[in-house]
C-alpha cells in the first residue's frame, strides 16, 4: 500500500476567516489524504517549518485579505532556501486573475477562486503528487 | 427532479412541508406568541408603526485604505443620501498592531482603513459633525482603544458625549466562535467589554457599546438556527457580566444592540428575525426581570451575506442582494447595510457601493414594503417557520446554560465545531448539486470582466510616514506615563476607559496600548477544530 499524500493547510497572515481552510482540510481528509491544519496567524516560517517537519507533500495557503503577494513569495523563497522545492505549494482564496498569473510564474503549483469546487482541488493535488486516488476516498 | 425524489428544505436544511394550513395558527396564543407591532414580545417588530413612523437607517460599512481616502468616501456616501457611517478598519487596526509592526506587511489599508492613533481618527471625521451623524465602528478586541479615540475626536469637535449616537461591534465572543479576530483570553477581554458598557451607561447614554453578532457566526457557515442561538447566548452572556459588574438591568439592557445575516432563504430569515425579538423579550422579562420596554426590544443592524456572493457572474449579486435586503426589512431591522456586487473580489468600488445604496432606496421609496409593519404576520408558513426557528434555538441556548455559559462552552470547542459541520455539511450539498448556486454549479458561463478596487502597498508607506513623525513630535514621557498608568489598572479591575482615554490623547498609537495590554492580560491562542 501506497502512503496517503500529506498535506499541510495553513492560514498566514492577520485575517481569522477559516471557513475555507478547515472545509477543504476535511475535504482532502474525507478523499483519503493526511492533513495537518496549521490554525491560523502563522508566518511563513512557521508555515515552512511544519511543512518540513510534517514531511508533507503539498503546502495549501488560505488568503482571504489581499495579502497573497507579500505573504507567498516569502512561503516560495523559504523553501527554495531549505532547498525543499519539490513541495508543491496552493493558494485559495481571493486572488485576482493578474495576481494567480504572477504568483505561478513564481512557482505556485496552482491557484484557486471562488467557486472552484472541493473535487477539482483533489483531482488537482493527486495529479500533481503523481498517485492515484485511494480506495477508501470514493464518496 | 420529480417532485417525489426533492427534498425540499430551506437553506440550512429544515424541512418544509407541502401545505400550511389554519391549524397553524389555531395553535398559537396569538398574544403569548405573536403579539401586535410595538408589543411585547415585539416578535411583529418593536414599533406600533414600524417603518411609517422612520425608515431604517441606510448605513453601507466602508473604509479603506488611508484615514485621508475613507474621509472622501465618507463625504460621498453622505452626499449620496446615506443616513449613517459605519467604519471598516484594517486587520493590523482590529489585531492591535500598528502600520510598521511586522505582522502588518502586506495587511495595511487592505480590509478597511488604517488607524495607528488618535491623529488617524481626527482624520477618518474630518468635517463630520459628530452629534449629527450615527455612526458604527466595527471592531471587536480593540474597541475599548478606538472608543476613546472616538471620544477624543468628539471632544476636540466640542461635542458633547451626552449627544453622541452609534454603535460599537464590540462582541468578543463571536471572535472566539467563528471570525477569530481576538487578541486577548477570553476573561480579560470579557472585562474591556464590561468597562465599555458600564462607561457608556454613564457617560454615553446615547451609544450602544456593543452590537451582539451572528453575521459572522453565519458567515463562518452556521445555519439560521445557529445563529440565532450563539448570538443570543452572547448576548445573555454580556448580561451576566453586567450585572456582575454591580449595573441594574434596565441601567444598560437598553442599549445591547444586535447584528444579523440577512442570508439567501427568503422565508427562513424572516422567521430568524421574528424569533430573535421574541427570544430576546421574554429573557430580558424572565430571567433577567427588566421593566423597562426598551430592555425588552431587540433591536438589530442586518448586512446581506457576504459569502451568498459570487467571484461568477458577478451582476447577479446585485439580484441576490437586493432579495436579502428585502428579507431584513420584512423582518423588521433597524438599519441595513447592502452588500456591492463586485465584494467576492475586493472592497467595492465607488460605483458598486453607489449600486448597492440605490438598492436599498428603491425598496424604501418604491416597492411600497415600508407601509405596513409585519406585512407576513400571520402567513401560516412564516408563523410556523418562526415557531419552529424558536424552538430548536431556545434548545441551544438551553444546551449552552447546561455547560456553564457561552465561555465554558467556547473553552470545549462546541459552538466552533457545531459550525465547522454545518459548513461543511452544505459545501458538500454544493458539491454534489443538491444546492444550487447560479452561475457556479448551474447556469455557468457568460462571466464579464468588472473592474475593482485596488489598493496598493503606498498606504503602508504612508501610514508608517506618519507614524515616524509622530512618535518624534509628541511628548513621549506623557505617553510612557499614561501607558505605565493604563498597565496598573489593567492589573486591578478599575474601568480602563478613563485610562485608555489619557492615552490616546498623549497620542500612544493603538499598537503600544494593545502592546501594554497583552504584558498584562497575555494573547490567546485556539485549538482549531476541524
Amino acid at each position: 500500500m501506497t502512503r496517503p499524500i500529506r498535506v499541510l493547510v495553513a492560514k498566514p497572515g492577520l485575517d481569522g476567516h477559516d471557513r475555507g481552510a478547515k472545509v477543504i482540510a476535511r475535504a482532502l481528509r474525507d478523499a483519503g489524504m493526511e492533513v495537518i491544519y496549521t490554525g491560523l496567524r502563522q508566518t511563513p516560517e512557521m508555515i515552512v517549518n511544519a511543512a518540513l517537519q510534517e514531511d508533507v507533500q503539498v503546502i495549501g495557503l488560505s488568503i482571504l485579505s489581499g495579502a497573497h503577494n507579500a505573504i507567498v513569495p516569502r512561503v516560495l523563497d523559504l523553501l527554495r532556501e531549505k532547498k525543499m522545492e519539490d513541495v508543491k505549494v496552493i493558494v485559495g482564496g481571493i486572488v485576482p486573475d493578474e495576481d494567480a498569473a504572477e504568483l505561478k510564474k513564481q512557482g505556485v503549483a496552482a491557484v484557486f477562486q471562488p467557486g472552484a469546487s472541493l473535487e477539482s482541488i483533489v483531482q488537482f493535488i493527486r495529479s500533481a503528487i503523481g498517485k492515484a486516488p485511494a480506495s477508501q476516498s470514493v464518496s | 427532479m420529480k417532485t417525489a425524489e426533492r427534498q425540499f428544505t430551506t437553506i440550512s436544511g429544515v424541512p418544509i412541508q407541502p401545505v400550511y394550513g389554519p391549524e397553524v395558527l389555531r395553535d398559537l396564543d396569538w398574544t403569548r406568541d405573536v403579539g401586535e407591532p410595538g408589543e411585547f414580545p415585539y416578535k411583529r417588530g418593536i414599533h406600533r408603526d414600524m417603518y411609517r413612523g422612520r425608515l431604517w437607517t441606510m448605513r453601507q460599512f466602508s473604509g479603506f485604505a488611508t484615514p485621508e481616502e475613507t474621509n472622501r468616501r465618507y463625504h460621498y456616501l453622505l452626499e449620496q443620501g446615506q443616513t449613517g457611517l459605519s467604519v471598516a478598519f484594517d486587520l493590523p487596526t482590529l489585531m492591535g498592531y500598528d502600520a510598521d509592526h511586522a505582522l502588518s506587511e502586506g495587511e495595511v489599508g487592505k480590509c478597511g482603513v488604517s488607524v495607528c492613533s488618535l491623529e488617524d481618527m481626527e482624520t477618518v471625521f474630518r468635517g463630520i459633525p459628530l452629534g449629527d451623524v450615527t455612526v458604527s465602528m466595527t471592531i471587536n478586541s480593540p474597541a475599548a482603544v478606538l472608543w476613546a479615540m472616538y471620544l477624543a475626536v468628539a471632544e476636540q469637535q466640542g461635542v458633547d458625549w451626552a449627544r453622541l449616537s452609534g454603535t460599537l461591534q464590540n462582541d468578543i465572543l463571536k471572535e472566539y466562535i467563528a471570525q477569530k479576530e481576538y487578541i486577548f483570553p477570553p476573561q480579560p477581554s470579557m472585562r474591556l467589554v464590561t468597562d465599555t458598557i458600564e462607561f457608556g451607561a454613564r457617560h454615553v447614554p446615547r451609544f450602544n457599546p456593543i452590537s451582539v453578532s451572528g453575521y459572522h457566526i453565519r458567515e463562518a457557515g452556521s445555519t439560521a438556527v445557529q445563529e440565532l442561538a450563539f448570538t443570543l447566548r452572547d448576548g445573555i452572556e454580556y448580561v451576566e457580566w453586567g450585572l456582575a459588574r454591580g449595573l441594574a438591568i434596565d441601567e444598560f439592557a437598553p442599549r445591547l444592540s444586535f447584528f444579523f445575516n440577512a442570508h439567501s432563504d427568503f422565508f427562513e430569515e424572516i422567521a430568524k428575525y421574528r424569533a430573535a425579538r421574541k427570544i430576546w423579550a421574554y429573557v430580558m422579562r424572565d430571567r433577567y426581570g427588566a421593566q423597562s420596554e426598551r430592555s425588552q426590544k431587540l433591536r438589530f443592524h442586518a448586512q446581506t451575506a457576504g459569502c451568498s456572493l459570487t467571484w461568477q457572474q458577478p451582476y447577479n449579486n446585485v439580484v441576490r442582494t437586493a432579495l436579502q435586503a428585502l428579507a431584513a426589512v420584512l423582518g423588521g431591522a433597524q438599519s441595513l447595510h447592502t452588500n456591492s456586487l463586485d465584494e467576492a473580489y475586493a472592497l467595492p468600488s465607488e460605483h458598486a457601493v453607489t449600486i448597492a445604496l440605490r438598492t436599498q432606496q428603491v425598496l424604501a421609496y418604491e416597492t411600497g414594503v415600508p407601509n405596513c409593519p409585519d406585512p407576513l404576520g400571520g402567513s401560516y408558513f412564516l408563523e410556523s417557520l418562526t415557531l419552529e426557528t424558536e424552538r430548536a434555538a431556545n434548545d441551544y441556548i438551553r444546551r449552552i446554560d447546561e455547560m456553564g455559559g457561552m465561555i465554558a462552552a467556547i473553552e470545549a470547542g462546541f459552538p466552533q465545531r457545531e459550525i465547522a459541520a454545518a459548513s461543511y455539511r452544505y459545501q458538500r450539498e454544493v458539491e454534489a448539486g443538491e444546492r444550487t448556486i447560479v452561475g457556479v454549479n448551474r447556469f455557468q458561463g457568460n462571466d464579464e470582466p468588472i473592474e475593482v478596487l485596488e489598493i496598493d502597498e503606498s498606504t503602508a508607506s504612508h501610514q508608517c510616514r506618519k507614524l515616524a513623525v509622530l512618535r518624534k513630535r509628541r511628548d513621549n514621557a506623557k505617553v510612557q506615563k499614561s501607558l505605565d498608568a493604563l498597565r496598573r489598572c489593567a492589573e486591578k479591575s478599575d474601568n480602563t476607559m478613563p485610562l485608555l482615554l489619557d492615552a490616546v490623547r498623549a497620542y500612544a498609537t493603538l499598537g503600544e496600548i494593545c502592546d501594554a495590554l497583552r504584558s498584562v492580560f497575555g494573547s490567546y491562542q485556539e485549538q482549531a477544530h476541524l
